[in-house]
């Protein structure tokens, strides 16, 4: 073996490290065949030397751009770092984009070679194979269904792994020539690049180099204790910056094991069987999760309703405070200890959370309902402000100091100021190359010393914690001068399981008005319980008494807002509910499930202006689109309702007037 | 280093047929209920490795005719010649163990327990052990035991229903639980598969994914399918072969573009005026 520095400045060398220090422990898990199959750091070794061999013998070159398709698997985690340590770069690309997205951004990277799942990404490949002049070959992880493929440039991954295995038995020098590529690479070299899914235009290619992601990496290992003794569950895209912060570059630092679940369906009960330590989660999969619990906790009986009830009551009162360490009186800790017993512990461990120590939402605001639910039953879910321009970290929670409405302090290293209109800006050790083939894009985001400009709007509270309203760009003002910031209204609706998605309007108008999307699941399981019939989503959506239900939301987040002195201005006068799910094949949101407001308010401009024009219902007709590309039309007659409005406290007024 | 197992492994059992030739042949066959002809001197035959499709109006006696293959039915004339062997009357049972596995137009699961284990069911017939070593549970009989469940967990992700592996199929929809019959009669390691209606009561994208796990089926295992199906586009897209049948008679038997543009089978589709 060559020398291992003690601080390794690159993936690769941080497996060679790792197979030593953390020999015989287990570095990654799949779960196959109804089983949790195990592989330690010197056995994951073996396998990203043995398929890094074969893509060499099938032509990888130093600097060449490979990209990484399919869900979380530990054969795709292998080829990251097979992929690198020959010096090339992996682009992760989104699994479920269709095939015209995906082919914008493979010809962009000019990726040569290709590691995908199974067939269906096969398939999505050959099929814009022409629009990608640079793509050579492609290998596959899933053998099922490719058996009669032409494999001339096509070859499984299996293979590969053969073909290296069989180098290295045969050929002596092998091993060694590949610890002597491992050992060209160096921290400043281009270590991926990831493609932001963007709320507007193109994607664009977010280069990051090694030390970017290996000092984040450190830095956040450091700031939440985290150590070889973790273990997590990798579940989202790779192609999302969080996913390879915490499955790849956190997991190689800190040497803890990561765990790939069966298929993405069985995500929930791996997780149980798993029970990380420390858990990501943007605020949606939280709000799932709560959703799903209170669905269940309807159909339960009376006395474990009463239950339920009076110890979540118990843990709203002192929850928090215990959690972040503060004096609470013998009878309440108690009552506490006995809630731990009876409710809290067994709905921690029915949501795989009962191991955790460390968890996180971010990506989006999340409701301070949502928020305090899970920290008040003794969950230690902080959050956190990234971007993948800054490899994640610009401000964390540190432990004790967590409060819903913020995004925490600086992380370390990070330096952030706030521009004059508002706008938050960062300067760190992960602060991005630069885009990739995009000066002009690079230019305007990153100044020549270093700050990014983040897009979203800030102010620094009284202790130093950054809070985030709304994108800089969103927040408006309503006619009167009133602020406005949508996506404050949204979380706040939000919060309601019933409500799946919610799309504010206001910014220059005389009120704010909404579009609502009912949640399916937890809508149909109420319209189960009433004896209510529906075909489709749409007609339970427009139902009679699911407008019901959602004015008396609607009502109660009103009165919420009457009570917040700037927000008080931009309560909800009119609400429509939706007729379709808002999704990302149709363009309405982004890959991370975030909406995207100016194509929503250019797609339904008709609803819109009915919300405004006080009629009480509109006919439309909307385009939608299928995974396969293939086109259809909805039509329906949308009902648009008014809600009332609650008075303010008099020097409310004033403040929003001002 | 770790080696995961191959779909490759469950191919339907040699049987010493090569690909290509007769594996069940069918020979001037007639059954009546009764006065009821059911079906009326019929002759075809499936060779190995070939989707065959029995198709044919309502009372046709298409379901008939796989009773009769799979040995519910007796037929009172005529012989049936399975893999060279010809036979008379036998129970379906001994259908199973000859190889032959089927599923059912309405179906048949039983609902309360769990998908896992009504593939597991799929898979008693080949265990060797008695009651009294499954009742004992240690020793050979939980050997054999891991041995299919081996076996069960490669269908399970073959068919991609590990997220129902637990749940009870009384609880599952209508696709899931075809997918969860298709599963038990793989179970069987079949050389030959029969299927009533594979694809009844499914929107398009079942039956998308239903007709790539047939074909799977076909190509990967080996495994020869014969199948009933109303929806024309789907017999025409999978089968290799496809015999028609109307009122218990055999009417054409060919490739499909063949059967598609022949003027009986049109007419007996569409009907012809009087």
């Amino acid at each position: 073996m060559t020398r291992i520095s003690a601080s390794p400045d690159t993936f690769p060398k941080y497996l060679l490290l790792n197979a030593e220090r953390f020999r015989g422990r287990p570095s990654m898990r799949h779960k196959d065949y109804g089983i949790w199959q195990s592989w330690t750091w010197d056995e994951q070794l073996d396998e990203v030397r043995a398929f890094a061999l074969g893509l060499k013998a099938i032509g990888l070159r130093r600097g060449d751009k490979v990209a990484i398709i399919g869900a979380n698997r530990p054969r795709l985690y292998w080829s990251f770092a097979s992929i690198q340590s020959l010096g090339a770069v992996p682009v992760p690309v989104y699994a479920d984009s269709v095939a015209e997205e995906m082919a914008y951004v493979l010809d962009h990277a000019e990726v040569r070679f290709a590691v995908v799942e199974d067939q269906e990404q096969v398939d999505k490949l050959l099929s814009i194979a022409e629009r990608i002049p640079s793509l050579t070959e492609i290998v596959y992880d899933e053998k099922r269904g490719l058996r009669d493929y032409d494999h001339t440039h096509l070859h499984a991954y299996e293979d590969l792994r053969a073909v290296g295995l069989k180098r290295l038995a045969e050929d002596a020098g092998a091993g060694k020539e590949w610890l002597a590529e491992v050992e060209q690479g160096r921290g400043s070299d281009l270590a991926i690049m990831l493609y932001t899914s963007g709320t507007t235009g193109r994607p664009k290619g977010v280069m990051l180099s090694n030390d970017n992601l290996v000092k984040s990496a450190i830095n956040g290992n450091a700031f939440d204790n985290l150590g070889a003794d973790e273990s997590t569950i990798a579940y989202l895209p790779l192609a999302w910056v969080g996913d390879h912060l915490f499955s790849y570059a956190q997991c190689y630092t800190a040497g803890f094991c990561v765990s790939c679940p069966e298929s993405p369906d069985t995500v929930d009960a791996d997780r149980r069987e798993i029970a990380p330590t420390y858990f990501f989660a943007p605020p949606r999969v939280f709000e799932n999760m709560l959703t799903a619990i209170m669905v269940r906790m309807e159909d339960a009986g009376r006395f474990k309703r009463r239950l339920f009830d009076y110890f979540l009551k118990h843990a709203r009162k002192v929850g928090e405070p215990l959690l972040n360490g503060e004096r609470v009186g013998f009878l309440d800790r108690l009552l506490y200890a006995i809630g731990e017993f009876v409710i809290y512990g067994p709905l921690k461990n029915r949501i795989g959370l009962s191991r955790l120590r460390v968890g996180y939402t971010a990506g989006e605001a999340i409701g301070p309902e949502l928020f305090s639910f899970y920290r008040s039953i003794g969950l230690n879910l902080k959050q956190l402000y990234g971007q993948t321009e800054a490899t994640v970290y610009i401000t964390a929670q540190p432990d004790g100091q967590i409060r819903p409405d913020t995004v925490g302090l600086p992380s370390p290293e990070v330096e952030i100021r706030i521009a004059d209109n508002g706008e938050v800006l960062y300067r760190s050790p992960g602060v991005f190359i630069g885009y990739y083939k995009n000066e002009e894009a690079t230019r305007s985001t990153k100044t020549a010393d270093g700050w990014v400009h983040t897009g979203d709007a800030g102010f620094f509270d009284r202790d130093g914690h950054l809070k985030i309203i709304d994108r800089a760009k969103d927040v408006g003002r309503l006619a009167s001068g009133a602020l406005f910031a949508p996506k404050y209204i949204e979380n706040a609706l939000k919060f309601f399981p019933d409500v799946k998605e919610v799309v504010a309007f206001g910014d220059g108008r005389d009120f704010c008005a909404v579009f609502v999307n009912i949640d399916l699941q937890s809508v149909g399981s109420w319209a189960e319980r009433n004896n209510i019939a529906y075909a489709s989503y749409q007609e339970l959506a427009g139902h009679p008494r699911v407008y019901e239900i959602i004015a008396a939301h609607v009502d109660e987040t009103n009165r919420r807002l009457a009570r917040e002195p700037l927000m008080a201005g931009s309560q909800i006068r009119r609400f429509l509910v939706l007729h379709k799910e808002l999704d990302a094949d149709d363009g309405e949101l982004t890959r991370t499930q975030k909406v995207r407001r100016s194509f929503i308010a250019e797609r339904y401009g008709e609803l819109i202006e009915a919300l405004y024009d006080g009629s009480a219902e509109k006919y439309v007709e909307t385009e939608v689109t299928y995974e396969d590309g293939r086109k259809g039309k909805i039509s329906a007659t949308i009902r648009i309702v008014d809600a009332k409005i609650y008075e303010a406290p008099a020097e409310t007024i004033r403040e929003a007037a001002e | 280093m770790n080696q995961r197992p191959d779909h490759t492994q469950l191919t339907a059992p040699d049987d010493g047929i090569a690909k290509g030739a007769v594996l069940l042949e069918v020979r001037n066959v007639s059954l009546a209920f009764g006065g009821v002809k059911a079906i009326t001197d019929i002759s075809f035959d499936v060779r190995k490795g070939e989707i065959r499709a029995i198709i044919g109006p309502n009372g046709a006696g298409k379901t008939s005719m796989l009773n009769v293959i799979n040995g519910f039915y007796t037929p009172q004339q005529g012989t049936i010649i399975f893999r060279g062997i010809e036979r008379r009357a036998m129970k379906p049972h001994h259908a199973v163990r000859q190889g032959i596995a089927r599923t059912f137009q309405n179906v048949a699961l039983f609902k309360g327990m769990s998908t896992l284990e009504n593939i597991m069911a799929g898979r008693s017939v080949m265990m060797k052990r008695g009651i009294g070593w499954q009742m004992l549970w240690h020793g050979p009989a939980l050997a054999e035991e891991i041995e299919h469940r081996e076996k069960v967990e490669e269908i399970i992700d073959f068919l991609e229903i590990q997220h129902i592996r637990h749940i009870p199929v009384g609880k599952l929809p209508y696709g899931l639980q075809k997918r969860v019959e298709l599963g038990r009669a793989l179970a069987m390691e079949p050389s030959l598969l029969l299927l009533d209606e594979p694809m009844a009561g499914m929107n398009l994208e079942e039956k998308e994914d239903m007709s790539r796990f047939i074909i799977d089926v076909n190509q990967q295992r080996g495994t020869t399918i014969a199948l009933i199906e109303h929806d024309m586009g789907v017999v025409m897209d999978l089968s290799d072969r496809v015999v028609v049948l109307d009122y218990g008679k055999k009417i054409a038997d060919g490739p499909p573009d063949e059967v598609k543009n022949d003027q009986a089978v049109i007419d007996a589709y569409l009907g012809v005026p009087h």
